[in-house]
């Protein structure tokens, strides 16, 4: 009985995922026909003269992403150290729960914190860092309104936080107890059992976490949307205006110009769904390549 | 807490700061470790440990009280008792690997050369790399036999001459001849008692002064413990030992001195405590408290 019931599940499950694939490829068929597999490299995007490449979206969102996890992996992980081996108790009891919370806001207030708060403090930062860093043409003329990708980084960075800090946590707190009072019995400090012990140890979980953040960050459409600018266009600097693929969807959707225009939204669907899965294969694999599976599994 | 902090050079300098390598003196003249001559086996040696009055707790409860005992330089010294009686609280104490236990403090003193174990100055970093542990069971790291040895003299800057330090290291361990073919291979693939021997092996590959093992055999077949037995009466002669040891064969076969602690009762409380110390001969032959002889004849606990 509980074994039919579990095996429905799984059916529907995977019913559910192939109809998703079925919907978007048989709703994109004309933008697909029309566009083929020159659609992923093509930047252009103009509705009104039929014209739609999905390159610059693929761009924006591959860039966006790998800011948010330039900035969130690192200090993610440093909040699981933090939480799990040097919080003192009140202190993880209370941070723990509410970094955890953070992952709970839904995207459409990360959208309007990004807006109000985030827009504005990037516009202010964005000359400070060209005069500094403006040899590197990630750092290029600022712009004036903050709308960019950086700002697109950093709310991304700010959602995939949560999932990177509290799985890492997860998996630090894993590492069996002997094994660091072993290293300390050598006379090892703090910082030479995380970095012999327990980063090693752990380093495919935490690997695996960050790609489920990625994977994350790869889909968010609403949060982005308010502060990216939806410009399809191609720029080396951050400080540019740019847009993603589920941004693009969530922006335009409801308004078509053409049945084609609705089409190439659902090709950049598609491309999407292939990314995320790309992405959590990717994920599988590190873990798996390690045998933390299961870990992994437990805790997400 | 600034515990951590290894650079700490005082004016009397509790223990010698940062990271000196302490050189291990060569053995003492070969006096055998039993009474000779109706002479106790540490009236000619160094107190390594003076502990005075220690007690220990876990928040409000006393694992440990009243104990007053020195611990002599090149023995072994065994510590026996009942389970539950303190003896891993004790052990653990004395290179405060406990500081971590949310509530333990101890009271009383613990001193090692001089030198105030728990005092503001020391540094517990400093105290682990001169006093360390092996424990009950055996806690190989998830890395190459190699790496598990030569991991602790890395950090500590000992790189030079680093193959033959974790070689030393193995051969001293009884370990090199079964693993010497297969150094780059996992630590989790050996045998238990060749596990805990990597242990003892990684231990003494930093060169500590002391030596504590929490029953390091317990988890063992008897041919492991016997290699392990064995391997005592070869270290004591570079390291000062301390073994806790819940068989009594294995205290009288590899120990100098021997102490006993029991559990103690006042009202409620129940805590362990020191009830005799001496040579392991007279502790297993001639105990003068009652208690101590109905344990060591297996009358109890
Ligand atoms: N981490 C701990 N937290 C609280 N109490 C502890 C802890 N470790 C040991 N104790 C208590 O201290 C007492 C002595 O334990 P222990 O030193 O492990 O004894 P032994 O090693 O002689 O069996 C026991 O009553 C035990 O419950
Ligand atoms: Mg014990």
């Amino acid at each position: 009985m509980l074994f039919g019931l579990c095996a429905v599940a799984g059916v529907i499950v995977v019913l559910t995922l192939v109809d998703v694939v079925y919907q978007l490829a048989s709703n994109g068929s004309e933008a697909i026909n029309r566009f083929g597999l020159g659609f992923l490299i093509h930047t252009a995007w103009k509705p009104g003269f039929n014209t739609e490449g999905a390159g610059a979206l693929i761009y924006g969102t591959a860039f966006s992403s790998l800011i948010a996890l330039v900035l969130a992996a690192p200090l993610g992980i440093a909040i699981g150290l933090y939480l799990s081996m040097m919080a003192p108790r009140r202190v993880r009891a209370v941070v723990g729960p509410l970094v955890e919370m953070l992952a709970a806001v839904p995207s459409i207030i990360y959208g309007f914190w990004g807006l109000v708060v985030l827009v504005p403090f990037v516009d202010h930062l964005e000359p400070g860092l060209h005069s500094a860093l403006g040899f590197i043409p990630l750092f290029g003329q600022p712009t004036t309104t903050g709308i960019s990708l950086l700002s697109a980084g950093i709310v991304l960075a700010v959602m995939v936080l949560p999932i990177i800090s509290a799985l890492s946590r997860d998996l630090f707190l894993t590492v069996p107890r002997e094994l660091k009072e072993g290293a300390e019995a050598l006379g090892a400090t703090r910082w030479e059992v995380i970095r012999g012990i327990v980063l090693p140890s752990t380093a495919s979980g935490v690997g695996a976490a960050v790609v489920l953040g990625l994977g994350r960050a790869l889909g968010e459409a609403i949060a982005v949307s308010f502060v990216i600018g939806d410009v399809s266009a191609i720029h080396g600097s951050v400080f540019q205006p740019a847009s993603t693929a589920a941004e693009r969807i969530a922006n335009q959707f409801q308004g078509p110009v053409n049945a084609l225009h609705l089409s190439a939204m659902f090709y950049v669907g598609l491309v999407l769904v292939a990314i995320g899965m790309l992405t959590s294969i990717a994920a599988r694999m590190i873990a798996g390549r390690f045998d933390v599976q299961r870990t992994i599994g437990t805790i997400y | 807490m600034s515990v951590e902090d290894r650079t700490a050079g005082a004016p009397d300098a509790p223990l010698p700061a940062g990271r000196v390598r302490i050189r291990t003196e060569p053995s003492l003249p070969a006096i055998t470790a039993q009474a000779v001559n109706g002479r106790s086996a540490h009236e000619t040696r160094e107190a390594v440990f003076d502990i005075r009055d220690l007690a220990a707790y876990y928040g409000a409860n006393c694992a440990l009280a009243g104990t007053t005992l020195r611990i002599y330089r090149n023995l072994v010294t065994a510590v026996i008792g009942p389970s539950g009686c303190g003896k891993s609280t004790f052990i653990r104490s004395l290179n405060r690997m406990n500081d971590a236990i949310p509530g333990f403090r101890v009271t009383g003193q613990i001193q090692y050369h001089g030198h105030d174990v728990y005092g503001s100055r020391a540094n517990r970093v400093e105290v682990r790399r001169r006093i360390g542990m092996v424990f009950q069971k055996p806690n190989p790291f998830p890395k190459s036999i190699f790496d598990n040895v030569a991991w602790a003299p890395r950090n500590l800057g000992m790189k030079r001459r680093l193959a033959d330090r974790v070689e030393q290291a193995l051969i001293q361990a009884a370990l090199w001849d079964e693993v010497k073919d297969r150094l780059h291979d996992s630590a989790l693939g050996l045998s238990g008692g060749q596990q805990q021997r990597l242990c003892i092996a990684r231990a003494i590959a930093v060169e500590p002064d002391v030596l504590l093992l929490d029953e390091p055999a317990s988890a063992l077949d008897p041919v492991s413990t016997a290699s392990i037995e064995d391997l005592m009466h070869n270290l004591k002669h570079r390291f000062t030992i301390v073994i806790v040891t819940h068989n009594m064969q294995q205290a009288a076969r590899v120990a100098d001195r021997t102490a006993f602690f029991s559990l103690d009762t006042a009202g409620p409380e129940r805590f362990g405590t020191l009830v005799e110390y001496g040579d392991t001969e007279t502790i297993f032959r001639g105990a003068s408290d009652s208690r101590t002889r109905d344990y060591v004849a297996g009358r109890f606990g």
